[in-house]
């Protein structure tokens, strides 16, 4: 037979009514079960902003530092001796074509660092004791956070440089420059209190003293530890091909040499795989919050049967039945997904701001924690929707 | 198109269990009339309302609503049958707590493709049509059981329905909230729209044109008032 009357229709804007009508009458619920999804879609905004945050600042201090260093230190002998480089090493790199600036420290392994020198000599805080070239502070981007640097009048005077660490271990605030230590057996003044070295954290835990200081008051031969090469950004591979032979022709496999950025590049990567596994931490909240999603709605067709009944008295199809609490579910899970993606927002904003990071949550990131949403709240709503759309009228109606 | 807005031949409804709602069941009902099924509870009112207002099917026999085959329609047609065609009225109302008078009859016309506006528009005029133009904007509780009835009429009547089905409208009222609904279910039928009372109440029964008595699932009486 063909039906003459016009069909049973349901308004787009209606469903969206009727989700929304559906989700004022229960606000408790709605907020509970909106929060399981919340705290998903939270963490895992959080987490993949913090993350792109931190690796924001790590690249933006990989630019300011620049990734043209290069260093070249002594590895150890053929037979497990620490080896060490001729002074004439800095010359000869000097002369390797796209190298623009070199420079050294060497160690003075005797020497030892103390507050005063009625400190016992096995209490010396690990701190080690450098000759630096004048250039070092340049050439590996380092500042100075107190006083000032060691310049050519005192490199032959007894003055000091210390290391950020260093300077805490030694009790040395910025207003105790000007002070004297004991170091290498005698008193050296400080002059200076570097920032932490992001390319050369083992300057941290240094004091640094001029190349003819350590000549004049310890007995400095001048031997190289490490070599730090500024290069040309686009001839870094080629001096860094040269730089072993160069610096020690005869024993080149003494050299090791390194890229000292590349250790803050790693550190950007090994975030990846942690990332990698609390993204997976969120996505099971996520599920967890489906999960209630699902229950919450199962629920609720079970206590509106009478509804659903007189709905379907008026007209309502099952696939407007159908609708209506599909609708729902998904509303619901977006309340949750967008508080959420709010929320994770504040979170990372919060922790940039605290470590002096720039704020980056990349805009895939929400888009992709918005799609998780939909995609949870839909699976959610699937099952207590066809379930709503089954039930009979009249046993629907008989639910009062 | 026929004269019948209700026409039951031989309808029988069977339920799991070899229990009967129906039996056998013949009754034709005109366009415009005005009808009590009356019996007993158990005598199977309810399933007589179910199968006329098609929420439900026979399970063997003949049922025409307003002219179409029930068993031949899909859930599409049927449900837009009962948009287009029926309006029901229950003994409890079943209106939306927390939500106007108005709203709720607008809401009665959802599933006809009308906008809101125009649903509100319809449901103020049949809200003024049961006498309740100055309720628009209060929620059920703030009615008393004969409002709430009038206002549930208000929403089946908005649609303009060619059939009213009543369940026990006056069960859970006051005799005199019952006459007031009594009078606007007489009053709706003068307008020219079919009304089914069904109940129990053989004093409400007898107040209209015809009544078709039931017991056990049978049609034992079917009688005209004689005016």
């Amino acid at each position: 037979m063909n039906i003459s009357l016009e069909p049973a229709r349901l308004l787009p804007l209606d469903i969206v009514r009727l989700a929304a009508y559906g989700l004022r009458a229960r606000p408790l619920r709605v907020v509970l079960s909106a929060l399981g999804i919340a705290i998903g879609i939270a963490a895992m905004i959080a987490v993949v902003g913090i993350s792109t945050s931190s690796r924001a600042q790590l690249n933006q201090l990989l630019g300011e530092l620049g990734t043209n260093l290069l260093s070249a230190g002594p590895g150890t002998t053929m037979f497990g001796e620490a080896a060490t480089m001729e002074p004439e090493a800095i010359a000869m790199v000097g002369r390797i074509a796209g190298v623009e600036a070199v420079t050294a420290i060497g160690l003075l392994p005797e020497a030892k660092v103390y507050r005063t020198n009625r400190i016992p000599p096995s209490q010396s805080g690990g701190i080690a004791v450098y000759a630096a070239r004048l250039d070092l502070l340049d050439t590996v981007s380092a500042r100075i956070a107190a006083g000032s640097w060691l310049t050519p009048a005192p490199a032959s005077f007894p003055a000091v440089v210390l290391g950020s660490r260093a300077a805490s271990r030694l009790g040395i605030g910025s207003s105790l420059i000007g002070q004297p230590i004991w170091l290498g057996g005698r008193w050296f003044t400080v002059v200076g209190i570097l920032e932490p070295v992001s390319l050369v954290p083992l300057l941290d835990l240094s004091a640094l003293i001029g190349w003819p200081g350590g000549k004049a008051f310890l007995d400095f031969e001048g031997d190289i530890t490490t070599l730090y090469v500024r290069t040309d950004p686009a001839a870094i591979e080629s001096v860094r091909a040269l730089l072993a032979r160069t610096a020690n022709p005869e024993q080149p496999n003494e050299v090791d040499v390194s890229r000292p950025s590349d250790a803050i590049a790693a550190e950007a990567a090994a975030d990846v795989a942690f990332t990698g596994l609390l993204l997976g931490l969120g996505a099971v909240a996520l599920l967890v919050g489906g999960i209630g999603v699902a229950n919450t709605m199962v629920i609720s067709v079970l206590e509106r049967r009478a509804e659903i009944g007189l709905r379907r008295s008026q007209g309502a199809t099952r696939g407007h039945i159908r609708l209506q609490f599909f609708g729902e579910a998904l509303l619901l899970a977006l309340l949750g997904g967008g508080s959420g993606i709010v929320i994770g927002a504040i979170v990372t904003a919060g922790y940039a701001r605290l470590q002096g990071w720039p704020v980056d949550i990349p805009l895939w990131v929400a888009g992709g924690g918005m799609a998780a949403t939909l995609l949870i709240g839909g699976l959610a709503g699937l099952y207590p929707a066809m379930r709503a759309a089954r039930l009979a009228p009249t046993e629907a109606l008989s639910a009062t | 198109m026929s004269d019948a807005i209700i026409s039951l031949r031989g309808v029988t409804r069977a339920f799991a269990g070899g229990v009967f709602g129906l039996r056998d069941v013949t009754l034709e009902i005109a366009r415009g009339e005005l009808v009590a099924i009356v019996g007993p509870s158990g005598s199977g009112k309810s399933t007589m309302l179910n199968i006329i207002g098609t929420l439900d099917r026979a399970s063997s026999g003949t049922v025409e609503i307003d002219g179409h085959d029930v068993a031949r329609l899909k859930d599409s047609d049927l449900s837009a049958l009962r948009a287009r065609r029926i309006g029901f009225v229950f003994q409890h109302f079943h209106l939306s707590p927390g939500v106007s008078a108005l709203d709720n009859v607008a809401d009665g016309l959802l599933y006809t493709g009308v906008g809101r506006a125009e649903r509100r528009r319809r449901a103020e005029a049949a809200l003024d049509q049961v006498g309740l133009a100055h309720r628009l904007g209060h929620r059920p509780h703030q009615m008393s059981g004969g409002e709430k009835q009038r206002t549930a009429i208000a929403r089946a009547l908005a649609r303009r329905p060619a059939l009213l089905l009543a369940d026990e409208p006056t069960g859970a009222l006051d005799s005199s909230s019952g006459e007031g609904v009594v009078q606007l279910l007489l009053e709706l039928h003068r307008s020219g729209t079919a009304v089914v009372v069904i109940t129990h109440d053989r004093d409400l029964a007898a107040r209209l044109d015809r009544q078709a008595s039931m017991r056990d699932g049978e049609l034992v009486d079917d009688r005209r008032r004689t005016a």
